[in-house]
C-alpha cells in the first residue's frame, strides 16, 4: 500500500486491519488466572461476586451491588442513603441537553474523522453521563485534568468544541488556555495527568483557596506507575483531589482483567483512602458522587477515588477495530444501559419534558454539529514558522537561529508553487 | 526457497514467528500484542500460534513491561517488548537506562539481558503528539545497549530475528512510515548468510557525497541520490542499521572517497546522532574533507502538529539543499 503522508494515515492503519472478525474466543487472560491461583494473595479476599464482575463477558450488563446508582436504565429514581440529590425540573432538563449536545459533537468529529478532516478522533460515546454528571459537579474554581476522551467535561468547562479538534487535526497540540477554563490541556501519555493534578492540588491546599481538583483517568492508567504514585502523593498530602476513573471496561484490546483481579475503586483503601463505584451511565449518580467528593476534598478531608462503571461503545479510536477483540453481544447488552435514553425516560415518566422539548434539543444538536463542521473545516493550517514558537520563554539563538534559515530555505522555493 | 512478497510489518511479523519456533524461551510482550496483533499488526497471529504465556498482554505500564522483561531475562528468558508508539518508551526509561543496560556490567558478565525493545518511531504518518518522536539519541547515549534501526523489509525480517539471539540489550527502531512497504523476502534464508547485523550497508554507491541515514530517512535520501543524478552529481548512500556499536569502517571508507558527508535523521539536530558522526569523521577523515559535515535533521524544537510536519521532517528538497551546500563550502 502506498504511504500518504498527511491526514490519511488512519485509512492506511484501517485498511491494514483486514477484515478477520473476533471468533468466539475464550476470554483473555484465562489461561494465567487458572495457572496463578496457586497462593494467590487475592484468592480469599474479594468474593466470588466481585470476580463475577471483572471476568463475566457481559461486564456488568447486570448492576453489581456495590454501584451507586439514581435512576435505572428504565428511568426510575432511586434513593441512596449517602448519596441524596435534589434536582430542579431545570436542572434535569439541562442535564439531558449536555448530554444530548456532546454526543452530536462527538458524532460529528467522528464524521469529519471519516472524511479525512481529523487524523484521528477518540468518541466519548456511551461514557457521556460520566463526563456530563462529574463535570457539572465542578464549580468555577475547582480544576480538572482530563486525558484525551473529555469532550463531554470540556464542554461543562465551556471549552467550545471546535477547540478539542485542533489536535486531532494536527493544527496545534491544544488550542485552548487551561488557565481560562479551570480545564487543563488534553494529556496523551497515560496517567501522567494524574500527578499533575496532585500537585495542583498540593497547591490549592497551601493556597488555602475553596476549591479542589478532579483527575480523569481510564482502567488501563490504573496499571501507570504515575497512577498510583499520584495515590499515594494525595493521601500522603491529604491533597483536595477526585480521582475520577471512567471503567469503559477497556483498554484499546485490553479487558479489564488485563489491569486488575478487584474492582478498580478498592484500590483506593489500599492508599488511604475511600473509593466507590458509580453507575457511569447514570448522570444523576456521577452528578451526586463527584459533588460530594469534591465537597470532601474542599473541606480537607482528603481525596476520593470514583469509579464510574461504564462502557466504551465505539472504537478506542477511529484509527481501531474493536471486531477483532470483543464481542458484538456486549455492545448490545450496554447499549440497554444508555446514558441518554434513561434521562429521557424519566423526563417523559414524570412529564417534565414533552416532545416540544425534546424536538428542540435535537434542533439545537443539529445546528451545533453543523456548526462545528463549519468552523472545523474553517481551521486554517498553521504557519510553518510556528514550528520555532514558544519553545522557550525567552529568546533562543539557536531556535531562532534555525527559524531564520528556514524561513530563507522556504522563500527560495517562492514561484515555485511549493 | 520460501520466498513472498511482504510488507516492513510483516516481515518482522515473520521473523518473530521464526525466532519463536527456533527459540522456546523467546517471548513478546506489550500492550495490546496478543489478540489484536499490536496496533501496527506486527505481533498478528502469534498469540494464536504461540498462546498466552509466550504472547503477554501486559498491563498498561511501560516501566512495568521492561521491569518484568528483565526479570524474565534473568531466569532464562528472551522477551521481545513491544513499545506501543516511541513517545511512550519515556516510562520505561528508568528501567531500560539505569538497568537494562548496566546490569550485566555490574555482574561483571555473570548476568546477561538478553532483551530487544521494539519501538515504532518516526513521524510522517499524521499522528497526534507523542506518536512521531525519534529518540534514538537518549538510547545511544547509553553505554550498554545495542541500538538499531531497520529501513527495509528484508532487513527487519533478518535484523530482528538477529537482534534476539543477541545477549545483549537491543533497542529496535521500526520506522512506522515504512512498515507498508513492500519487499520480497526468502523466508527460509539461512541467517548465517545475512548482512552482519552491526554493519552498516553502502544501499547505492557514489562518488561525490556520502549521506548517512538509518531507519525512515534511507528511504528519503535513495529518493534524493536518484533525483541527484539527473543534475549529474552522484551521491553514496549508506544506511547505517546499527547506530551501537557503529560501523565506523564503512563510514570513514565511503567518507574518504567521496570528501564530502552529510547526514539526515529525523530527530532534532541539537545533540542528534549526526553530532555523533560528525564529531567522528572530522576526527578520522579530517584530511579527505572538502566540507564540513553537514546535517539534514529535524528541527530542535518538539515535534510539531502534524499538519506541519512535512516541513519538519527532513524530505528529499532538504537533502539535496544539505548537498548544495556541502558543494558551495
Ligand atoms: C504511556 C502510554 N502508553 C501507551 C499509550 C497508548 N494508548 C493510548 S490509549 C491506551 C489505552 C488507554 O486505556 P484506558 O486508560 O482504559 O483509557 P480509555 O482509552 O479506555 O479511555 C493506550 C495503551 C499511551 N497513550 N501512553
Ligand atoms: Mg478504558
Amino acid at each position: 500500500m502506498p504511504l500518504q503522508i498527511g491526514h490519511t494515515h488512519i485509512e492506511l492503519i484501517s485498511a491494514n486491519m483486514t477484515a478477520d472478525a473476533a471468533v468466539a474466543p475464550p476470554r483473555a487472560g484465562s489461561a494465567w488466572k487458572s495457572a496463578g491461583t496457586d497462593g494467590d494473595p487475592v484468592s480469599d479476599g474479594p468474593d466470588a461476586q466481585e470476580r463475577h464482575v471483572t471476568i463475566d463477558a457481559s461486564r456488568g450488563a447486570d448492576a453489581p451491588p456495590e454501584l451507586v446508582q439514581l435512576l435505572t436504565p428504565e428511568g426510575e429514581r432511586l434513593d441512596h442513603p449517602d448519596y441524596h440529590i435534589e434536582l430542579t425540573d431545570d436542572e434535569v432538563r439541562g442535564l439531558y441537553r449536555d448530554l444530548v449536545l456532546v454526543r452530536r459533537v462527538d458524532l460529528e468529529a467522528v464524521a469529519l474523522q471519516r472524511q479525512g478532516e481529523l487524523g484521528i478522533w477518540a468518541s466519548l460515546l456511551g461514557q457521556e453521563a460520566a463526563q456530563i454528571g462529574s463535570g457539572r459537579a465542578l464549580t468555577d474554581r475547582d480544576m480538572a485534568f482530563p486525558t484525551y476522551r473529555e469532550h463531554g467535561v470540556a464542554w461543562c468547562r465551556n471549552v467550545d468544541p471546535v477547540k478539542l479538534l485542533g489536535l486531532f487535526r494536527g493544527v496545534n497540540h491544544g488550542g485552548w488556555d487551561p488557565t481560562e477554563h479551570n480545564f487543563h490541556l488534553y494529556t496523551i501519555v497515560i496517567g501522567s495527568q494524574t500527578l499533575h493534578a496532585t500537585g495542583y492540588a498540593m497547591g490549592v491546599q497551601r493556597d488555602g483557596a475553596d476549591a479542589a481538583v478532579i483527575a480523569y483517568f481510564g482502567d488501563g492508567a490504573t496499571s501507570q506507575g504515575d497512577v498510583n504514585e499520584s495515590f499515594i502523593w494525595a493521601s500522603v498530602n491529604n491533597a483536595p483531589i477526585v480521582f475520577f476513573c471512567q471503567n469503559n471496561q477497556w483498554a484499546i484490546s485490553e479487558p479489564l482483567e488485563r489491569q486488575t483481579r478487584i474492582p478498580l475503586y478498592r484500590r483506593a483503601s489500599g492508599f488511604g483512602f475511600p473509593g466507590l463505584r458509580v453507575d457511569g451511565n447514570d448522570v444523576f449518580a456521577c452528578l451526586a458522587v463527584t459533588r460530594k467528593a469534591l465537597e470532601d476534598a474542599r473541606s480537607g478531608q482528603g481525596p476520593t477515588l470514583i469509579e464510574a462503571f461504564t462502557y466504551r461503545m465505539g472504537a478506542h479510536t477511529t484509527s481501531d477495530d474493536p471486531t477483532r477483540y470483543r464481542l458484538a453481544s456486549e455492545l448490545e447488552a450496554w447499549k440497554l444501559k444508555d446514558p441518554i435514553e434513561r434521562v429521557k425516560a424519566y423526563l417523559f415518566k414524570n412529564q417534565i419534558a414533552g416532545q416540544d422539548f425534546f424536538d428542540a434539543v435535537d434542533e439545537e444538536a443539529k445546528a451545533l454539529g453543523r456548526d462545528v463542521r463549519r468552523r472545523c473545516l474553517e481551521m486554517p493550517d498553521p504557519n510553518p514558522l510556528a514550528i520555532f514558537d514558544h519553545v522557550y520563554a525567552e529568546p533562543h539563538a539557536l531556535i531562532d537561529e534555525e527559524r531564520a534559515q528556514y524561513a530563507a530555505y522556504l522563500s527560495s522555493f517562492e514561484g515555485e508553487g511549493r | 526457497m520460501k520466498t513472498a512478497t511482504l510488507t516492513m510489518a510483516r516481515s518482522i511479523n515473520e521473523g518473530l514467528r521464526r525466532a519463536m519456533e527456533e527459540d522456546p524461551k523467546v517471548l513478546i510482550m506489550g500492550e495490546d500484542v496478543g489478540k489484536l496483533g499490536g496496533v501496527f499488526r506486527v505481533t498478528d497471529g502469534l498469540q494464536k500460534d504461540f498462546g498466552e504465556d509466550r504472547v503477554i498482554d501486559t498491563p498498561l505500564a511501560e516501566s512495568g513491561i521492561i521491569g518484568t522483561a528483565i526479570g524474565m531475562a534473568i531466569r532464562g528468558y528472551r522477551p521481545v517488548c513491544e513499545i506501543q508508539f516511541d513517545g511512550f518508551v519515556f516510562p520505561a526509561a528508568n528501567q531500560i537506562i539505569t538497568q537494562l543496560a548496566k546490569m550485566p556490567m555490574r555482574s561483571l558478565g555473570a548476568l546477561r539481558l538478553p532483551v530487544v525493545v521494539r519501538v515504532p518511531c518516526g513521524g510522517g504518518i499524521g499522528a497526534v503528539e507523542h506518536h512521531s518522536e525519534s529518540p534514538e539519541s537518549y538510547f545511544t547515549h547509553t553505554a550498554g545497549l545495542r541500538v538499531m534501526a531497520c529501513a527495509n523489509p528484508l532487513d527487519a525480517y533478518t535484523m530482528i530475528q538477529q537482534a534476539i539471539r543477541l545477549d545483549d540489550p537491543v533497542i529496535f527502531f521500526e520506522p512506522k512510515r515504512r512498515y507498508w512497504e513492500k519487499a520480497e523476502i526468502d523466508l527460509g534464508m539461512d541467517l548465517r548468510e545475512a548482512w552482519p547485523v552491526d554493519r552498516a550497508k553502502v544501499v547505492r554507491e557514489g562518488t561525490d557525497v556520502t549521506v548517512l541515514a538509518y531507519g525512515p530517512m534511507v528511504k528519503t535520501v535513495l529518493d534524493a541520490a536518484a533525483a541527484a543524478e539527473g543534475e549529474g552529481r552522484s551521491l553514496e548512500v549508506v544506511d547505517l542499521r546499527s547506530l551501537n556499536p557503529l560501523d565506523t569502517e564503512t563510514v570513514f571508507r565511503s567518507v574518504r572517497k567521496t570528501g564530502r558527508c552529510v547526514v539526515a535523521h529525523e530527530a532534532p539536530t541539537y545533540s542528534g546522532f549526526g553530532a555523533e558522526l560528525a564529531a567522528r569523521i572530522t576526527e578520522h577523515c579530517f584530511y579527505s574533507l572538502e566540507a564540513p559535515v553537514l546535517r539534514a535533521c529535524g528541527f530542535s524544537t518538539p515535534y510539531p502538529p502534524s499538519r506541519l510536519e512535512e516541513h519538519y521532517l527532513p524530505d528529499l528538497d532538504r537533502v539535496l539543499d544539505a548537498v548544495d551546500r556541502s558543494f558551495g563550502w
